[in-house]
């Protein structure tokens, strides 16, 4: 079934990506205009909060304000008394359903997960009570009316205080939520570690992120008689929902039935229903009327599930020519309170090393449980793998003084090297990642872009240029429950039109344009004459829809298969009817011919027609209609490959980072659609642009939300977001219709594109610690402990041999390079002794002082003076970094403690100020 | 709650409607007056989602109540292509250049540019693009809503412009 000619437009991803015109015949490879979008420019779209029912009900969720604690008692008096208030429901209301929270695989959770809270909370917003109204701002005005009394307890809120804190969830003996690898590192695989020439210990610490898909989650639940039951409700793929809802609640799954028409953006949050929507569904099953939930940004933001908050070190071991020796991954993801799966991450370690030729590789992978938002998937979730080795290889090659490039081309899988195994076991037959890169290479100008970067760094401006490689697994199927083949029905109608029912589903994918164009293609009439119908599990078979960058790949292969056994059923009968050989039947563009006989000649519909209307003019044991089905069960894994480039500028006054050029040169094999693909990738992209500058979801220490508003959670905006060049590389995959998946890969290998981007341009100040967001706040507190204008760069790559640089107190990092003493250091005195203007940022605003400074040997001595007065202290000096603390009644009894750097005439560092945290402090010679 | 009697104007027909103070007036559009493609994404006026023409200015239709909308000529997404079907040109450029893909965010995209540019006015492309920093999309990167804007200004001033992708 790999045969060769079932590959679609064999030179489709080759052509340049120019806008050829969609007319020509053959639509496959083409920019085809979208069938999505006359409806979706004009308002006629039909998304879950435009769905009305007779006698619709609706649903607003009274939420926890604690992050921990235990339920004294719920008083629901006041609230039911409020006019056109009909019901509000606890988690006592809905027990007896015995809910089972299944994971997207399908499996029961690791904990008690209920879709109301049952008797204690678990983290902030999670939902206490429903309550049923006429109208949402009733509904909304009696949640605000419930009283909840709580026992309030401290929560665990990060990483670092579930290793340590108290179970988040009674019953269990600590709050690892998921665990696989090593506890300690294997002796021989530490024995390479510490025996290479080379060791590198990369930290990465990733924000949690929040998926922000455009339009909220949502339902709307129709109890139709005894049984039946309708949902309208925002998901990724409406099979898997009816699935779900069928084992989740033990309903017969015939019942069920789930409509998903237009969906604003899934990203992975919409995968299956979670604690709201399964209450909404359960209120309904009880009150008998429609209900409506439509989710709020507020709620979405604090209480849709998240992901993305880990934190990972990599031991990376090289030797003297940047080969890999031995590598180990300690990895960490924060599990929240009710995940939708307990994920420790094991896709992590699978292809950390997966596209480089690596001899060892070990690890240690573990999810904790926290007082916050549950875990959920997000674009790309095994992102870190990336990541961190890219960002490590480019730490390894400034540490080793090699070209970046160069240390990836002795060490990337090529085509050559395949078939091979990876470290980890995975069968490699063709990833792409190195001629990705060879392709990238030849669409950027390397060589100049350093004469550039050299240039601007002597006008004191920091450019940047970061390059990644990568390969993606996509269109994986029979490994995982829920990760099935593909469904393809299609039609040839009585009119001549084909009609596809599809069980792929659009969050923004297109699918009903990429299937009708493979339709289109194979059957041989016009684009314009497809309809391809899906969302909606009455149609079509089992598929999980969009995840895991598989619909391209596994329902493009079902399409054809199902396209091709219609063409043959429609040119047996043509041929009959036209008195033939089947062999002789030429399709085009509505009419069919004889070739080699112009004369014989009919409208494509005229055959269509006949093969339902007219029973006797079919050829013996001829099947009326025109009608085909194929599911698609493709190779297990399909993998995607990809090098991207990107330029940066670092202002060193603001610390901002502007985006300059970014090069995505990818393999996802053949193309049904390059508008479609470059969209895909360039979603991706302005998402890892989010992740890396702007996006966090933070929380305070007693488990608060501080992004609760999009003027708190920073999505990128059009200015943020450069615009992409595209490379398409084209290599046909062993799928049908040699297609790779393309969904997820801008969201894995633009963050450590742009992280090496910004490491390369402030290279002159140490490594940035990959702590993300890099906000202007963490990219100034490296870039201005330093004297700049000391520094010429000649060659980028020996810079850090040569100019061995002091890391400040503030940026200090696991992966910062070691800082040997100059030979001839300056003496103390010299450096430090006199006067300084500085200026304290605290979080009140800056506060201006002199500071006044004299050394003896590796005593300091000196006050600080500002319209408040004088204060004379103590403290120690060690080369040019001072130490000193003073004591402060006002505005409270604290001591600050002060640590700075000198370096020319410049000073800086921080102020620990108690509890009121660290300050920054700059300032020169007065 | 008071209700308040509103009449106004909405894609050319003539509505009076009795609505609470607190009633937004893209609530009262969708809710009330059925224009579902007002898309509301945020109801905190930062994503723009929601915006229409009210008296010929783009507006976050989220942050305004309806009862300010009283006597006032207001044009959503629905009211924007030709009665016959013919797609408004910002409908018809957005289209061209793949400006969308799951089309929530869209319908404030096609509003804020609908108001900013045809009938004489001459946007240079670094205003239109200002204004489209007030909407945020979370699936295109924003590339064919770049190459719309450059196309739309190019058409406005009389300018031919490939607008074809890198």
């Amino acid at each position: 079934m790999n045969a060769p000619d079932r590959r679609a437009g064999a030179n489709a991803g080759a052509e340049p990506a120019g806008r050829p015109h969609a007319g020509s015949g053959r639509y496959i490879g083409q920019r085809v205009r979208r069938k999505e979008d006359a409806r979706l420019l004009t308002g006629r779209g039909q998304f879950v909060d435009d769905i009305a029912l007779p006698g619709m009900l609706h649903v607003a969720f009274v939420r926890s304000p604690i992050a921990r604690g235990r339920i004294l008692g719920i008083d629901l008096d006041v609230a039911r008394d409020v006019p056109g208030v009909h019901a509000i429901y606890t988690q006592q209301d809905l027990a007896h359903f015995n809910v089972d929270m299944l994971s997207f695989y399908l499996v029961s959770p690791e904990v008690e997960t209920t879709p109301l809270a049952n008797g204690r909370v678990a983290y902030v917003g999670e939902p206490v009570a429903l309550v049923i109204a006429d109208s949402r701002p009733i509904a909304e005005d009696a949640a605000s009316l419930v009283v909840v009394d709580y026992a309030e307890e401290d929560p665990v809120v990060t990483i670092d205080d579930a290793r340590s804190g108290p179970p988040v969830h009674p019953g269990c003996d600590d709050n690892i939520a998921a665990e696989m690898g090593e506890q300690e590192i294997d002796e021989d695989l530490q024995a390479l570690l510490e025996g290479a020439p080379h060791l590198i210990r990369h930290r990465v610490v990733h924000q949690r992120i929040s998926q922000s898909p455009m339009e909220t989650r949502g339902v709307v639940v129709s109890r139709e008689g005894a049984e039946e039951l309708t949902l309208y409700i925002t998901c990724q793929s409406p099979h898997l929902v009816a699935r779900w809802v069928s084992l989740a609640l033990g309903l017969p799954p015939g019942a069920i039935r789930v409509i998903a028409k237009d969906v604003g953006g899934g990203f992975g949050l919409k995968n299956h229903p979670w604690k709201e929507e399964t209450a909404v569904i359960l209120a309904a099953l009880m009150f008998n009327r429609p209900l409506k939930w439509i989710e709020d940004r507020y709620e979405n933001l604090i209480a849709a599930n998240q992901a993305r908050e880990q934190e990972m070190v990599l031991q990376v071991a090289l030797d003297d020519d940047g080969r890999l020796l031995a590598s180990h991954g300690d990895y960490s993801v924060n599990n929240g309170a009710f995940p939708q799966l307990s994920e420790c991450n094991i896709a992590v370690h699978m292809f950390v090393w997966a596209a480089y030729r690596m001899p060892r590789y070990g690890f240690l992978t573990r999810g904790w449980y926290s007082n916050t938002i549950g875990y959920a998937a997000y674009r790309g979730p095994w992102a870190m793998e990336s990541l961190i080795r890219e960002t490590a290889l480019d730490v390894a090659a400034r540490r080793i003084g090699i070209d970046p490039i160069e240390l990836r081309r002795r060490n990337l899988v090529t085509l050559q090297d395949q078939p091979t195994t990876s470290c980890m076991d995975l069968p490699l037959e063709d990833i792409t990642p190195a001629e990705c890169l060879e392709k990238l290479l030849a669409a950027f100008d390397v060589a100049a872009f350093r004469r550039e970067q050299a240039a601007a760094r002597k006008e004191g401006r920091y450019l940047g240029l970061g390059i990644a490689t990568y390969i993606e697994p996509t269109g994986a199927a029979g490994a995982i429950t829920t990760m099935t083949g593909e469904l393809a029905q299609v039609r040839i109608e009585p009119t001549g039109k084909v009609t596809a029912t599809m069980s792929t589903h659009s969050q923004g994918h297109g699918t009903a344009t990429t299937m009708a164009q493979i339709f289109a293609d194979r059957l041989g009439v016009p684009y314009e004459d497809v309809t391809v119908f899906e969302g909606d599990s009455s149609r079509g078979g089992f598929s999980p829809g969009a995840a895991g960058s598989r619909q391209g790949v596994i329902a493009g292969g079902a399409a054809i298969m199902a396209a091709d056994l219609l063409a043959a059923k429609f040119r047996q009968l043509a041929a009959h009817l036209l008195d033939t050989s089947v062999d002789a039947i030429v399709i085009d563009e509505g009419m069919v011919r004889v070739d080699g006989a112009p004369d014989k000649c009919r409208p494509f519909a005229d055959i269509a027609c006949i093969a339902y209307g007219e029973p006797d003019r079919l050829p013996p044991g001829f099947e009326a209609g025109l009608e085909a089905q194929y599911r698609y069960q493709p190779p297990p894994m399909t993998f995607s490959s990809a090098a991207n480039a990107c330029v940066v500028e670092v202002d060193a006054d603001t610390g901002f980072v502007r985006i300059l050029r970014w090069i995505s040169s990818e393999d996802c094999g053949n193309v049904i659609n390059p508008a479609v693909v470059e969209g895909q990738i360039a979603g991706g992209l302005a998402q890892a642009i989010g992740m890396v500058l702007l996006e966090e979801v933070r929380f305070d220490a007693r488990g608060n939300p501080l992004a609760a508003t999009y003027k708190d959670y920073h999505l990128p905006a059009i200015a943020d977001i450069p615009e992409f060049e595209f490379v398409h590389a084209g290599t046909a995959s062993q799928s049908v219709g040699g297609m790779r998946g393309c969904g997820e890969g801008g969201a894995i290998i633009g963050a450590p594109t742009l992280v090496n981007a910004i490491a390369d341009a402030l290279a002159p100040f140490g490594e940035v610690p990959v702590d993300l967001p890099l906000t202007p706040t963490k990219l100034l507190s490296l870039i201005e402990g330093r004297d700049l204008s000391a520094k010429t760069v000649d060659d980028q790559h020996h810079f850090i041999a040569d100019h061995p640089v002091t890391v400040p107190v503030s940026a200090a990092a696991e992966s910062a390079p070691q800082a040997p003493q100059p030979a001839a250091a300056p003496t103390a005195e010299a450096l430090v002794d006199g006067d300084w203007k500085m200026v304290l940022s605290t979080p009140m605003g800056p506060q201006e002082m002199t500071g006044h400074f004299e050394t003896r040997g590796q005593a300091l001595a000196g006050y600080l003076s500002s319209p408040e007065g004088q204060m004379d202290f103590t403290g120690s000096v060690d080369g040019a970094n001072l130490k000193f603390d003073l004591k402060v009644d006002k505005p409270m009894k604290i001591t600050l403690k002060y640590t700075l750097a000198v370096t020319g005439d410049k000073i800086a560092g921080k102020c620990k100020m108690g509890i009121f945290g660290s300050a920054k402090v700059t300032g020169q010679r007065a | 709650m008071s209700k308040h009697t509103i009449e106004l104007t909405i894609n050319g027909l003539r509505h009076t409607a009795d609505v609470e103070a607190r009633v937004s007036l893209s609530d009262f559009l969708r809710e009330d007056a059925g224009y579902t493609g007002v898309h509301v994404g945020c109801d905190h006026g930062v994503c723009g989602a929601c915006t229409v023409i009210v008296d010929g200015k783009a507006v976050r239709s989220c942050l305004m109540l309806a009862v300010q909308a009283h006597g006032a000529d207001i044009t959503t997404v629905e009211g924007l292509a030709e009665p016959g079907g013919a797609l408004h040109p910002v409908q018809e450029t957005m289209a061209q250049e793949y400006g969308l893909q799951c089309g929530f965010c869209t319908p404030g995209i096609v509003m804020t540019m609908a108001a900013l540019t045809g009938e004489g006015k001459r946007p240079t492309e670094e205003q239109l693009i200002d204004a489209m920093s007030g909407h945020l999309c979370r699936c295109t990167g924003y590339q064919g809503i770049r190459r719309a804007v450059r196309k739309l200004v190019a058409a406005d001033t009389g300018e031919t412009v490939d607008g074809g992708a890198a």
